[in-house]
């Protein structure tokens, strides 16, 4: 009797886990064989056309390595119907697919003319193997930005203009996913340079303002003013390390550290500060200077326009896989219309470059689940919330 | 027997448990003079939390009940769950901690690089984890019941409801401090009513404690081969705990890594002392509990048989609330760790209250099947979710750490077969279809052949498929076997 409940809870579990699987596989993917119940064989076809292409983007958005076209040329040969189908860079074949490989030591010969015209070409293949069914291939250019970055060629049994049109056309489309591929990596190296602008951007204003506050104590408190000079050193060594673009939590939060006494060396009093850190999430890897702009945003907020003090929280919780980060001021605080404006990156220059550059550069890496999270209104201080997910492929603190 | 020092026992060790966690001892200071850099957790209060988070309700209940019922064989449970972590110690340790992996399937992925892979750890985990929490939760019913007369499922049902609550209210916070400071309660618990038990045995003048083997239950028809399942299962089936794994992540470096897991040796090697005295003189004062089905409440009993009185009830409720706290410690590491795989790899979405569904979902599924099977001895049932994690996450994370040509089919390979047919093995058991002779020893005790078969298929499918080898191999490796003091990081200055 135990035997048999427990063999139906464990085929419910077992359910369960399909449904779960199941449920995150498909999320986000299309179902093209619904699409058979209605419409006409003509849309039918086209469906079918659209999903083969859908699936071989993917690959190709990685540019056009061995891999990628390995992955892809499976689904274009499926898309144009031939018998074989080969994909090169400009000195050798990335990927056959299909029947005849031995042909492969030949297609570099004849693309050498399109190489260096750019147009279509037509050729008999020559097989000297009388049973091979390709007699007849085209090739087709794929290009970026006029350049051309290898070929497409389709073999066929015999000429048909039908093919060579085709391969041209799906050879402009993977022209287009390659040139989509091209735009990826510029944007990740537009980020790169923006990280680096802001860690060049935080010098001058407070560079100027340390220096002054640590002047003010060079007589009155020579023992403080070095230990303020060293923790300005030890500050300025790591916001301008160049290599490695993560680091720890701990080695964040070890230079906001350092941060605040400075700020405080300037502010005195009127500044105070309450850390709060569960040593768990201490080893945490996260993105090099995400929180230290929070920090600097928070204090600006909290002193300005006032005299009384004011009064920063920061503190690093354990939440399961994840670390959660809040800093919280007790500040002028901010329209949240205007805020939405500067994430939205429509604020201007001067303004919050510090938030907006570190929600993107969290979304980059972690995907869009895990931007800032800020709760904030006109002088109600701002809240601000950062998750990091203790493992990430990729990321490592050093 | 009085009830109400138990039930205040309890309730104290719940409620202490909670406040620890919520309120407890978090680093919270408002000056200046803090360098949050150098707070990282100590490798003595990991060691502590990771122990404390492993000695669960096999350890304190399930040892010195086998033992009681069938001799100095069953020692091999305490030195096997010891063991366990000197072959962590040497072979994955340090490595796992430079991998930066959090979870199993955190590991999986960052050296195959692979989702595949990554999913099939994840199932894996999800089910060695529930294998793993439905003894926790039988112990805690047989707890309460025998000491209090509560009926058998109030006790499982109130360990559930508690590490929910505390967990979806956000009160497992500090989990360190909780988890070190249930190793020590624990610890307590057993060695105080030890050395009364101890002075009560020699008051009497010291009677000899007999293990006569003709009066003691033959446990299995192949002894020899269940205790050599037993053995493998133990010896390498720790590494692969998802409880145990997540708490490496919370050392600062490989290093620390290491110390810690000598430190929790030397904790767990220190603890596992006590359970024998508990069976040894179980065999002389009870021994109506050795012929009665429920030996792992000897434990429980035993103060109250042997001293009596006031004082036996008042040792008797500190080791009723030493056994709660260990099945709230390892419940709620499992619990936790179960959660994360599912919110991360197999419900649809993610966020806060995704992991609260999944606390719930993680914990719902093992009490279910702690009401509906029951009858299997504490530490045995334990044994089983080592025997899956020896079959699948130790080849996995042996190969993973060790070998340069592992590929993702491989690893799913070997994790699929090695984990997969231990999986069966353990559900054909429970299931009660097989009763005798060896095809009951064999899957009883799979460890002894799903092991060979989980390292088998992971190198043999790996060779087959060699272009699949992960193109970040190197590197990973590099960052697993380097110390990190050797890799390129920016320090902070002298001060």
């Amino acid at each position: 009797m135990n035997g048999a409940a427990l063999a139906v809870l464990l085929v419910l579990g077992a359910l369960l886990f399909a449904g779960g699987f199941l449920l995150g596989r498909r999320g986000g993917r299309g179902r093209p064989d619904r699409t058979s119940d209605v419409g006409t064989p003509v849309e039918h076809a086209t469906f079918e056309t659209l999903h083969t292409a859908s699936l071989a983007a993917p690959p190709l958005r990685a540019g056009l390595t061995e891999e990628s076209a390995g992955k892809a040329a499976r689904r274009l040969r499926s898309l144009l119907g031939t018998d074989a189908l080969c994909l090169t860079d400009r000195d050798r074949v990335l990927a056959w697919d299909g029947l005849g490989e031995h042909h492969g030591k030949h297609v570099m010969d004849h693309v050498q003319a399109l190489l260096a015209s750019g147009r279509d070409t037509a050729f008999a293949s020559g097989c000297g193997d009388l049973d091979c069914p390709l007699r007849w291939g085209v090739a087709a250019p794929l290009t970026v930005d006029h350049r051309v970055l290898g070929t497409l060629v389709a073999y066929a049994p015999r000429e048909s203009a039908v093919l060579a049109r085709a391969a041209g056309e799906v050879a402009r489309w993977v022209s287009v996913q390659l040139e989509l591929a091209e735009l990826d990596r510029s944007r990740t190296q537009l980020i790169e340079a923006e990280i680096r602008a802001l860690r060049a951007q935080i010098s001058p204003h407070f560079i100027f303002n340390s220096l002054a506050a640590i002047a003010s104590f060079v007589r009155t408190d020579p023992e403080r003013a070095r230990e303020l000079l060293l923790e300005f050193a030890d500050f300025t060594r790591y916001s301008f390390r160049r290599h490695g673009d993560f680091t720890t939590l701990a080695d964040e939060l070890h230079s906001i550290d350092q941060y605040l006494a400075l700020v405080r060396a300037r502010f005195g009093d009127r500044l105070s500060v309450t850390l709060q850190v569960a040593p768990e999430v201490l080893p945490v890897a996260m993105p090099f200077l995400c929180l230290q702009p929070l920090v600097e945003n928070a204090v600006k907020h909290g002193l300005e326009g006032k005299i009384t003090m004011s009064h920063i929280t920061i503190s690093a919780l354990d939440a399961g896989s994840e670390a959660e980060v809040v800093i919280e001021d007790d500040g002028v605080g901010m329209d949240p219309d205007r805020l939405r404006r500067i994430l939205r990156g429509e604020g201007g220059l001067s303004t919050g470059i510090g938030l907006l550059n570190v929600d993107e550069r969290l979304r980059q890496v972690y995907g869009d689940d895990y931007g800032l999270v800020i709760e904030t209104g006109v002088g109600a201080g701002m809240r601000i919330t950062v998750r990091i997910p203790k493992y990430r492929a990729g990321v490592h603190g050093s | 027997m009085s009830q109400s020092y138990t039930v205040t026992a309890v309730a104290v060790v719940v409620v202490a448990t909670i406040l620890v966690g919520g309120f407890g001892l978090r680093i919270s200071r408002t000056t200046s003079d803090f360098y949050v850099a150098s707070r990282t957790v100590r490798p003595g209060l990991n060691a502590a939390a990771i122990s404390g988070e492993y000695l669960s309700a096999a350890s304190f209940l399930g040892i010195a009940g086998l033992l009681l019922l069938h001799g100095p064989d069953m020692l091999w449970y305490p030195v096997g769950y010891t063991a366990g972590y000197l072959v962590l110690l040497v072979f994955v340790a340090a490595p796992l901690r430079r991998s930066g992996a959090y979870t199993l399937p955190d590991f999986a992925e960052g050296r195959l690089e692979s989702r595949p892979a990554r999913r099939v750890v994840s199932a894996l985990v999800v089910g060695a984890g529930w294998l793993y929490l439905v003894p926790q939760l039988q112990g805690a019913g047989l707890t309460l019941e025998i000491l209090t007369g509560a009926p058998n499922w109030f006790g499982a049902v109130l360990v559930a409801v508690v590490v929910v609550v505390a967990v979806a209210a956000g009160g497992m916070r500090s989990i360190t401090f909780v988890q070190a400071f249930q190793y020590w309660l624990k610890l307590t618990a057993l060695l105080v009513p030890a050395i009364f038990l101890l002075l009560a045995w020699q008051g009497d003048g010291r009677p000899a404690i007999d293990f006569d083997p003709t009066e003691l239950s033959s446990r299995a028809d192949h002894p020899l081969y269940a205790t050599y399942g037993l053995i493998i299962a133990t010896f390498l089936g720790t590494m692969g705990l998802p409880h145990v794994v997540v708490r490496f992540y919370t050392s600062p470096n490989g290093r620390a890594a290491r110390r810690t897991t000598l430190g929790v040796l030397v904790l767990i090697g220190g603890f596992y002392l006590l359970p024998p005295v508990y069976g040894a003189l179980g065999r002389l004062y009870a021994p109506a509990q050795a012929l009665g089905k429920d030996a792992d409440a000897a434990v429980l009993l035993l103060p109250d048989l042997v001293i009596g009185g006031t004082a036996g009830d008042l040792l008797g409720a500190l080791v009723a609330g030493g056994a709660f706290a260990a099945f709230l410690s390892t419940a709620s590491g499992l619990t936790m760790a179960v959660a994360g795989v599912l919110t991360q790899d197999v419900l649809p979405s993610r966020g806060v209250r995704h992991f609260r569904l999944a606390t719930l979902l993680a914990i719902l599924v093992p009490l279910g099947g702690s009401l509906v099977v029951s009858g299997m001895p504490v530490a045995d049932a334990v044994a089983m979710a080592f025997a899956v994690s020896a079959s699948s996450f130790c080849p996995l994370l042996v190969l993973g750490i060790w070998w340069r040509r592992l590929t993702p089919p491989g690893a799913i390979a070997g994790l699929l077969l090695g984990g997969g047919s231990a999986l069966v093995a353990i559900g054909i058991t429970v299931s009660g279809a097989v009763r005798s002779g060896w095809p009951h020893a064999l899957l009883a005790w799979p460890a002894v052949w799903s092991v060979p078969v989980g390292f088998l298929a992971m190198i043999l499918v790996s060779l087959a498929t060699r272009s699949r080898i992960p193109p970040g191999t190197k590197a990973a490796m590099t960052r697993f076997h380097l110390p990190e003091a050797l890799m390129p990081r920016a320090r902070g200055g002298p001060r």
